[in-house]
């Protein structure tokens, strides 16, 4: 059965249910329902959570984990050399019985205790297959006949119904929390891993990135270097040239639409400028592969300058288009949010408009405005589809813009795209790479709330 | 007063002189801001239009494909192997070999092996299926001898749509034929339902976006059915049920967080938790849609806060007030006026993740996949995965088939936009 009908039929049963709860109570009270404590179509409610909850629950966890814990099972029933293998020949391992289950070729000619363990592996399916809808049945039948049984007139059913929804959301809310959880745990812990072939120090201080691994003994060219200095050298080299150009494109935008510009402009001109954000950014990286980086390249020639066809100024331009909308968004947002008294006293004295954006406005709207920059700061460091297509992928140390680098965003992809096996240094060099990342962005952005938060303050 | 009695420290004349003196530079001044501000927004804005124009001159000719006419003679014999017209039979018939021949008899001249290799490379290998679809649907057309339109190979495509700039790969002998065959009027361009309705291919004459656009409607249906309900339920508890503590500051600030956090940090969530712990299959949407759903939920439950926050207070003990439990008080009266703002940021929520890249190229969407997806759980690909991967291709034929896909791409997104806004304008309140 698919997986969409098992759904289907489930959200049906709880209509049903919701039918038969109400009409058992109705008929416990002769249809009279000023008789119940509480409203029929909360009884309704109650009996449709009790028979379609726990299947929904069982479902999800079913589909979760069912292949976890087949493929824990498959892996016990083999024979103990097979078990002995490492970690990831025992993944590799658990793949082929896969393929082999479902049909397709496997990378290695069967033997006889993979046959066993290939029909092992079909059984437990098959049974699992089967299971599954006979125990979401037997819960659901279970949870219908319960909520059914346990029906009276004086029945708090609201109240109950009440404290699941409340529950239901509470669970909601907290997924937010578990998601952090999850990033900060998949991230560290394969990090972890990685740091037990590659000491911390050479990773952070190491001058050359060269994620090749030698897959045999004799393999040249193999030196399997890991240090992220020109990774972060050219990560922030690229947001530097992005910031560059957002931070006074964004600025004076900003300061032109709060200060000067009429309601009629300001009403077309920010919306047109938002739409720099909603770009997708596969998008900038098509142009500034195509159009910019060539056109670069071209000025650069013609000035006499050797400039690469993926260089580090053609990504961070584009990159700086795009995060225009971030500085000029947030910084208008606090223009506009200083009270009119400083500008009129301003004025007042006799200063221009000018002098008094530049020397009252600016100031007393700074912090915010520093806010919104170590926003797209985090934008432009965490930016990855303009990298990926406009930037290169060689690790180079270099303060030439006109030169190519490569980013942290960029390794990660070039390291986890394409087939790779997993546990090797060089993917999980990507999950530490994943780490820095992440934290440099949450440094970057608890910064930016804290400082507009504590500038939001200081007006309220 | 004793302010007669004391002579100003500086003459007013001297004052109005100092002022008068430097008013001209502070004016130039002032205007020289003005100028600034409007020179950015003028440099933001033509940057915008020059991208947008760039595309969609790059895309436009990629809705059009070149055809070529030829008089082919459908041949029962060779295309009813069996002679008993059935399906399988004409299934099995050599089209390509029609094909072939209707060419060398409009080309008689062609004699050597190679020549006529570089003839038949004319016409797509794309053209002998089509034709084995029209055979089959319509038994009628065998023993007829009629003209076809024929899909070109893209090389021809791109010679007849820009000239001798395109089709750089054409030798001497193909161009002269391709002008033959223009002098009499047997090549023009039609309108490309191909680009609709096929996956993707190594052709470039054959590739379409139907796969990839099958792959994000999947995706997206995922993310919508869970991060619609899960992130207006957040917003309800933290509005409306949360107490205030530190515990909720906490998960406020983690929500705020989760929106900056790069989006690639979210695909390596969604290949250590999905793929690598719960062994979910790879490349399905399914899982991209669980990915994009947990990229979108902090939009959602941001601005469906905002739109519960929007409805006034007085609402709620006006229900309160007249015995409405504050389950029904929510649901019941706040809820429906908030509902429009809540679904504005859903549709945000989802046009960011409709034009999302990098994430799913963590989680494997990037594989080359021909089929068309037909569930959740089938191997597949996204819009904008699928232009990462033809702007990747070095024919020149995938260039403007990227900018054409991009040309869709947007063409949702201001959709998507457009009734957001719609939404916003039609039922928004003020209080």
């Amino acid at each position: 059965m698919s997986l969409s009908m098992l759904f289907l039929l489930l959200v049906a049963y709880a209509l049903a249910a919701y039918w038969l709860g109400r009409r058992v109570v109705l008929g416990r009270v002769d249809g009279d329902a000023r008789r119940l404590h509480s409203l029929p179509r909360y009884h309704g409610y109650r009996v449709a959570l009790l028979a379609g909850l726990p299947p929904l629950v069982l479902l999800v966890l079913w589909l979760a984990f069912d292949q976890v814990v087949i493929g824990h099972l498959v892996m016990q029933s083999l024979p103990e050399s097979m078990r002995a293998l490492s970690e990831a020949q025992r993944s590799l391992l658990l793949n082929d019985i896969r393929n082999l289950a479902t049909g397709n070729i496997a990378s290695s000619a069967p033997d006889p205790a993979l046959t066993a363990a290939v029909e092992h592996y079909r059984r437990l399916s098959r049974w699992s297959n089967m299971a599954l809808p006979v125990l979401l049945l037997l819960v659901g039948l279970g949870g219908l006949g319960w909520g059914l049984l346990r029906v009276y007139p004086g029945l708090r059913a609201r109240a109950s119904v009440e404290r699941v929804v409340h529950v239901l959301l509470l669970a909601s809310a907290s997924i937010a929390i578990l998601t952090t959880l999850g990033i900060v745990l998949s991230v560290l812990f394969e990090a972890l891993r990685f740091f037990e072939s590659v000491p911390l120090g050479d990773f952070l201080f190491g001058l050359e990135w060269s994620p090749q691994i030698a897959i045999r003994a004799d393999q040249v060219g193999a030196s399997g270097a890991f240090g992220m200095v020109p990774l972060f050298a050219g990560t922030l080299m690229i947001a530097g040239i992005a910031l560059a150009v957002a931070v006074p494109v964004g600025l004076f935008s900003a300061i032109w639409l709060a200060e000067f510009a009429g309601a009629r402009a300001r009403a077309w001109i920010k919306p047109l400028l938002e739409i720099l954000a909603g770009i997708p950014t596969v998008v900038y990286g098509f142009f500034a592969a195509l159009v910019v980086a060539p056109l670069v390249r071209g000025l650069g020639e013609s000035l006499g300058l050797a400039v690469s066809s993926e260089s580090a100024l053609a990504a961070g331009l584009v990159m700086g288009v795009m995060i225009i909308p971030f500085v000029s968004s947030l910084s208008d947002d606090v223009i506009t949010a200083v009270p009119q008294s400083l500008r009129d006293g301003s004025l007042a004295l006799g200063a221009t408009p000018a002098e008094t954006v530049l020397r009252v406005v600016l100031p007393a709207a700074l912090p915010g405005i520093v806010g919104g920059v170590l926003l797209a700061a985090s934008r432009a460091i965490g930016e990855t589809m303009i990298v990926v297509m406009a930037a290169g992928v060689g690790a180079r140390l270099t303060a030439n813009p006109l030169d190519s680098v490569t980013t942290i965003t960029v390794q990660i992809v070039t390291l986890l795209v394409g087939d790779q096996e997993f546990d090797s240094p060089k993917t999980l060099a990507a999950f530490a790479l994943g780490l820095v990342l992440f934290l440099a962005t949450l440094l970057l952005n608890v910064l930016a709330l804290y400082v507009v938060r504590r500038y939001r303050e200081a007006y309220e | 007063m004793s302010k007669k009695k004391n002579k100003p420290l500086v003459k007013r004349r001297a004052i109005r002189e100092a002022v008068l003196h430097g008013l001209a530079r502070r004016r130039r001044r002032d205007r020289l801001l003005r100028l600034a501000g409007i020179g950015a927004i003028v440099l933001g804005l033509s940057f915008l239009a020059v991208m947008l124009v760039s595309l969609v001159s790059l895309g436009k000719s990629a809705f059009w494909q070149t055809h070529i006419r030829l008089e082919l003679t459908l041949d029962p014999a060779r295309l009813d192997p069996q002679g008993n017209g059935s399906q399988a039979s004409l299934a099995a018939g050599d089209y390509a070999g029609v094909i072939k021949q209707a060419l060398r008899a409009r080309f008689p001249e062609v004699r050597k092996r190679r020549e006529k290799r570089e003839l038949y490379r004319l016409v797509s290998s794309g053209a002998a299926w089509a034709l084995r679809d029209q055979v089959v649907a319509d038994p009628e057309l065998l023993g007829q001898r009629r003209a076809f339109w024929l899909l070109a190979d893209d090389e021809v495509d791109q010679w007849f749509k820009h000239g001798e700039a395109g089709g750089v790969r054409l030798s001497e002998r193909q161009r002269h034929w391709l002008e033959s065959l223009r002098a009499e009027g047997a090549i023009d361009t039609f309108f490309n339902w191909a680009f609709f309705r096929n996956g993707d291919s190594r052709e470039p004459e054959l590739a379409g976006i139907r796969g990839a656009l099958a792959g994000s409607f999947y995706a997206l249906l995922v993310t919508l059915a869970l991060s619609l309900p899960l992130g207006v339920a957040a917003a309800i508890y933290l509005e409306e049920f949360a107490p205030r503590n530190r515990w909720t500051d906490f998960v406020e600030v983690n929500i705020n967080n989760l929106a900056a956090v790069p989006s690639i940090v979210f695909g390596l969530l969604g290949l250590a938790v999905f793929l690598n712990f719960l062994d979910l299959p790879r490349s399905a949407p399914l899982v991209g849609g669980l990915v994009l759903t947990l990229m979108t939920l902090p939009t959602i439950i941001i601005t469906g806060r905002a739109a519960l926050k929007a409805v006034p207070p007085s609402i709620r003990e006006a229900a309160l007030g007249i015995g409405a439990s504050r389950m029904q008080t929510v649901f019941h009266h706040v809820l429906p006026q908030a509902l429009p703002g809540m679904l504005t940021g859903t549709i945000i929520g989802m046009a960011q993740a409709l034009g999302e890249t990098a994430p799913l190229l963590m989680i494997g969407m990037v594989a080359f996949i021909v089929d068309v997806p037909q569930g959740f759980t089938d191997p597949a690909t996204v819009l904008p995965v699928q232009i990462y991967l033809w702007a990747d291709s070095p024919e020149r034929a995938f260039m403007e088939r990227t900018a054409a896909a991009i040309l869709v791409l947007l063409l949702f997104l201001v959709l998507m936009n457009l009734v957001a806004i719609l939404l916003r304008r039609r039922f928004e309140k003020r209080w």
